[in-house]
């Protein structure tokens, strides 16, 4: 047989069916490559939202990146600022675009962009449309503290919202407010409390009648006139809030004396968009690891398939390493652990502990190793999150593979101390550090409502509970207390406090004559 | 169970009113750096925008955070040879291994300058905002307008040049047909009259009849041939009117004296002077020429290297630059094709008895043909003569006439805005 008969018999003979060859990607193929990666996905059980896949091109992938994600945003400065910013790295050529951004809808909404080849196409689908989506689905954060059904439609009620706020009171005084809340948006989250449903066509509503009640509810709680009967005494010393309270948005909403009906609603839209991406924060890791460990599993089954060329797989290995590559601390590139690399380590040795099990496995994890993986890792998915996930499913080998080691840092100690490594010895400390980085409460300052005097000056407290005696940076502290105060509108006081003792105060407006100096 | 949409259609711009928002609230700082690069600028250099840079700190959004101190554990990668109590020296500033991430931009604050591009067109707004060049629009409401001839159909009278050959020779056609038409009718009558009476029997023929028949059909026949081929009224002539047309041209006279007390950091003074001035010009006409006089005893035209850094010394004769500066406008500019906008730089020195001779030109000859005139004056000591004369020019000519003194370079934007500034109409 001569050359050319025998790849032709090769060609014959081979039983792969190739989607396609070449590195365009088309409509009509990326419809394709999603049905095959949904096949796959769906024989893993994979339960989605459905899917919307938008083509867009880079300056509208651009403009999705300034807008913190949100596909309708209101409009602010900050968001221009972050426009600004990445439209000068992006033509300088210092940055990449992100390959796709994936929104926590109902139907999920990925954006792809259109100068991605068809490989990159498959990867993102496989990673956002089958790994984020069914994320946003089944995790439980996701469950309680967002609605996907609702969430567009309530941007883009905040957004008319806002617009009409601005035709009414002028773009400056809607400003100011906004600026006042971003600065407040991370403690505008109920932590533990679920909060209810939002639903545009209800909050446009009740949002008339709530304007007024609250209203109400605000001049009882400020009401000056003395009540009859009951002992006066009682009430000045009842403390209010009687519990601190730790969403200084949600308490500046309903209880701040002298904001308008408007304002309040503002304080509000900020505050449910900073509670529906809480939970993204506190996710990180396994939200990313998750996608990432799905389009690994997915496209690799593809190929397994015979669906995809060498050349793709080529192509889309050298991608997903890139993405989960780990810089070592004393690299140049290094800036904190990569959640892709962590979470997508994590996921894979999950599934290795099930499948394969070594004699440490079945003494860390006696629960799981050896049982079936997919429910598993399922269960991993569901039920935890950064913090929770890290505690109970990292295992001595992934922290060998990353050589992870503790560093203590104590101001009162002139040299750092490396405290635990990834030895027998270190494995739990190292483990606990590493939870602990990602909870969410610990790297944040946890400040709380404290007091307020409700029968005198309307004077505000603040309390930052100090953890380890970590000290809060002055300038921004002050700067935040200024936009406090505006919403406020009467004295706030900050004091950070280490074991009931306070160490360190901020006022705004700032003390006129300072005996000190 | 997907759906998949093109979105690249939709518009790309989402962003443009948050970046509208940003540039508005620090426009502050945008103007600062505007007006700094056109110190820095060359006088033709228009063609990109500018970076703008702002201090961090101040469009910092400040969040409660954290600073270095109290107690803190830290997991990192990529142990080499570290064991569990091991004690390390404190890495020394920002951005060490153990400093993890997030304090390195606390501790970083403010330092930093956040720093973006402006638009060329965002950089000529934020420079001419609110300026508005003066008597841009007085032309059209004097009615001074240049014109351009344009073809309005035809008409019967104009001059030989213009005769339109084609529409002639119709309005000729028709009018033979319209007064030939019964005369031809009659005589094709007579000529049947006569035909039939010559084929008559020759005995039933009627001799005299046939006189008679031959003499008329003879008679209609000269009376046809004696319509004129063409004729006066039958001329057509193309029309050309005038339509007004307003001028996008300019041309901007640089006139600076380069006499000994002339030192270059006056001449680069008046460099930025005339870069304002040409940029101002360039964003409201189309074609701008620049034309550049300077001189001392005598005045001369050079091209812009030579008139900004070349040296000379000598004294001052102002008038000599404003006679060749007529000279040109006349030769080569001419007011109706051409605004003309002049901006003379000078120290104040001029020999005594040359100031009212400028005034006459001044004012007699080039005033009345050009936009706008301005005079600076840099010189941080007492005025002289030609200031003095310029004053009672500014006084009786104020509505294209601008004069201003310039201490120092950071006069120049200031002053510049002031000589142009929206006049509010009275």
């Amino acid at each position: 047989m001569s050359h050319e008969e025998v790849l032709k018999k090769m060609l014959e003979d081979d039983p792969r069916d190739f989607i396609s060859t070449g590195s365009e990607w088309s409509f009509d193929l990326v419809q394709e490559y999603d049905r095959e990666i949904a096949k796959i996905a769906e024989s893993y059980g994979l339960d989605t939202y459905p899917n919307q896949i938008e083509i867009i091109s880079a300056e509208q992938m651009m403009d999705a990146y300034a807008s913190v994600g949100m596909p309708v945003g209101y409009q602010h400065w900050s968001f221009g600022k972050q426009f600004v910013s990445i439209e000068k790295n992006y033509r300088r050529g210092q940055m990449g675009l992100a390959y796709e951004i994936v929104i926590n809808s109902n139907p999920c909404i990925a954006y792809l962009m259109e100068e991605n080849t068809m490989t990159m196409q498959a990867l993102v689908i496989a990673h956002a449309c089958y790994g984020h989506n069914s994320f946003f689905k089944g995790n439980y954060l996701f469950q309680t503290w967002t609605d996907a059904s609702s969430i567009i439609d309530y941007l883009v009620f905040a957004k008319n919202y806002i617009n009409t706020c601005e035709e009414k009171y002028g773009i400056d005084e809607v400003e100011q407010i906004l600026d006042a809340c971003h600065a407040l948006m991370n403690h505008g989250v109920d932590r533990y409390k679920r909060p209810y449903p939002i639903s545009a066509a209800e909050e446009k509503q009740r949002q008339k009648d709530r304007e007024a009640m609250l209203q109400a509810q605000v001049n009882d709680l400020w009401r000056t006139i003395p009540k009859l009967g009951g002992s006066e005494k009682e009430i000045e010393q009842a403390r209010f809030p009687a519990e601190p309270q730790e969403n200084i948005l949600y308490f500046l909403e309903k209880k701040a004396p002298l904001l308008e009906p408007w304002q309040r609603e503002i304080v509000r839209i900020v505050r449910k968009i900073s509670q529906y991406f809480y939970p993204q924060r506190q996710t990180q890791v396994m939200n990313e690891g998750w996608a990432t460990f799905w389009h690994y599993t997915l496209l690799n089954d593809l190929y397994a398939q015979g669906k995809v060329t060498d050349g793709f797989m080529f192509e889309f290995l050298q991608s997903h390493s890139g993405v989960v590559f780990q810089p070592e601390f004393d690299s140049k590139y290094y800036s904190g652990i990569n959640p892709y690399a962590l979470g997508f380590a994590m996921f894979q040795d999950i599934k290795r502990i099930c499948e394969n099990p070594t004699e440490e496995d079945k003494r860390w994890f006696p629960d799981f190793a050896g049982s079936d993986w997919l429910a598993t890792i399922k269960f991993a998915m569901q039920n935890f999150k950064d913090e929770s996930f890290v505690q109970q499913f990292l295992s001595p080998k992934v922290m060998r593979d990353f050589k992870f080691f503790a560093i203590l840092d104590d101001d009162q100690d002139k040299e750092l101390e490396v405290s635990a490594i990834h030895d027998d010895e270190g494995y739990r400390r190292v483990r606990e550090a590493l939870s602990a980085q990602y909870n969410l409460s610990m790297n944040e300052p946890n400040i709380q409502v404290y007091d307020v005097d409700v029968r005198g000056s309307r004077a505000m407290t603040l309390r930052h509970f100090q953890h380890n005696r970590r000290p809060l940076a002055d300038d921004s502290a002050q700067e935040v207390l200024k936009h406090l105060h505006t919403l406020w509108k009467f004295d706030v006081t900050l004091e950070s406090v280490d074991n009931d003792k306070v160490t360190d105060t901020w006022h705004c407006p700032m003390p006129v004559a300072n005996d000190e100096e | 169970m997907s759906y998949i949409v093109d979105r690249r259609l939709n518009g790309k711009n989402k962003s443009t009113v948050n970046r509208t928002r940003f540039l508005r609230r620090y426009k502050k700082h945008i103007k600062q750096a505007v007006s700094d690069a056109v110190n820095k600028r060359s006088i033709t250099d228009l063609e990109h925008g500018e970076s703008v840079s702002i201090p961090t700190k101040d469009i910092s959004e400040p969040r409660f955070s954290h600073k270095k101190g109290g107690k803190r554990e830290m997991v990192h990668p990529g142990n080499k040879d570290f064991v569990s109590g091991d004690r390390i020296r404190r890495p020394q500033g920002q951005g060490g291994s153990g400093s993890g991430e997030g304090e390195a931009s606390n501790s970083g604050e403010g330092m930093d300058e956040f720093v973006f591009q402006i638009t060329q067109d965002e950089f000529l707004e934020f420079l001419f905002e609110d300026l508005e060049l003066p008597n841009l629009v007085k032309r059209q409401l004097a009615g001074i307008e240049s014109f351009k001839m344009k073809r309005a159909g035809v008409v019967s009278t104009g001059n030989p040049s213009k005769i339109n050959v084609i529409r002639s020779l119709r309005q000729a056609t028709g009018r033979r047909v319209a007064f030939g038409a019964s005369t031809k009718r009659r005589l094709r009558e007579k000529e049947a009259e006569l035909q039939a009476e010559l084929e008559k029997d020759p005995i039933l023929k009627d001799q005299s009849k046939v006189a008679l028949l031959e003499e008329e059909v003879a008679r209609l026949k000269r009376k046809v041939m004696s319509i004129p081929f063409i004729d006066d009224i039958d001329l057509r002539y193309n029309l050309h009117i005038k339509v007004p047309q307003p001028t996008s041209k300019a041309v901007m006279f640089c006139l600076m004296d380069v006499s000994g007390s002339m030192n270059q950091s006056m001449k680069d003074t008046a460099k930025r002077f005339f870069i304002l001035l040409y940029l101002f010009l360039k964003r409201n006409y189309e074609k701008i020429e620049v034309v550049f006089i300077r001189h001392h005893t005598s005045a001369k035209e050079v091209d812009e290297q030579e008139f900004f850094y070349s040296r000379e010394t000598g004294g001052t004769i102002v008038s000599s630059a404003l006679k060749l500066m007529k000279e040109i406008m006349e030769d080569r500019y001419p007011a109706n094709e051409w605004n003309i906008y002049g901006a003379q730089a000078s120290d104040g020195d001029n020999w005594n008895d040359d100031s009212p001779l400028c005034k006459k030109l001044l004012v007699d000859d080039i005033l009345p043909l050009v936009q706008y005139y301005s005079y600076i004056e840099i010189n941080p000591r007492r005025h002289q003569a030609l200031w003095r004369e310029y004053e009672t020019v500014a006084q009786e000519h104020g509505e294209v006439f601008a004069m201003q003194q310039i201490m120092d370079q950071s006069d120049i934007y200031p002053v510049f805005r002031e000589l142009f500034q929206k006049r509010t109409t009275a």
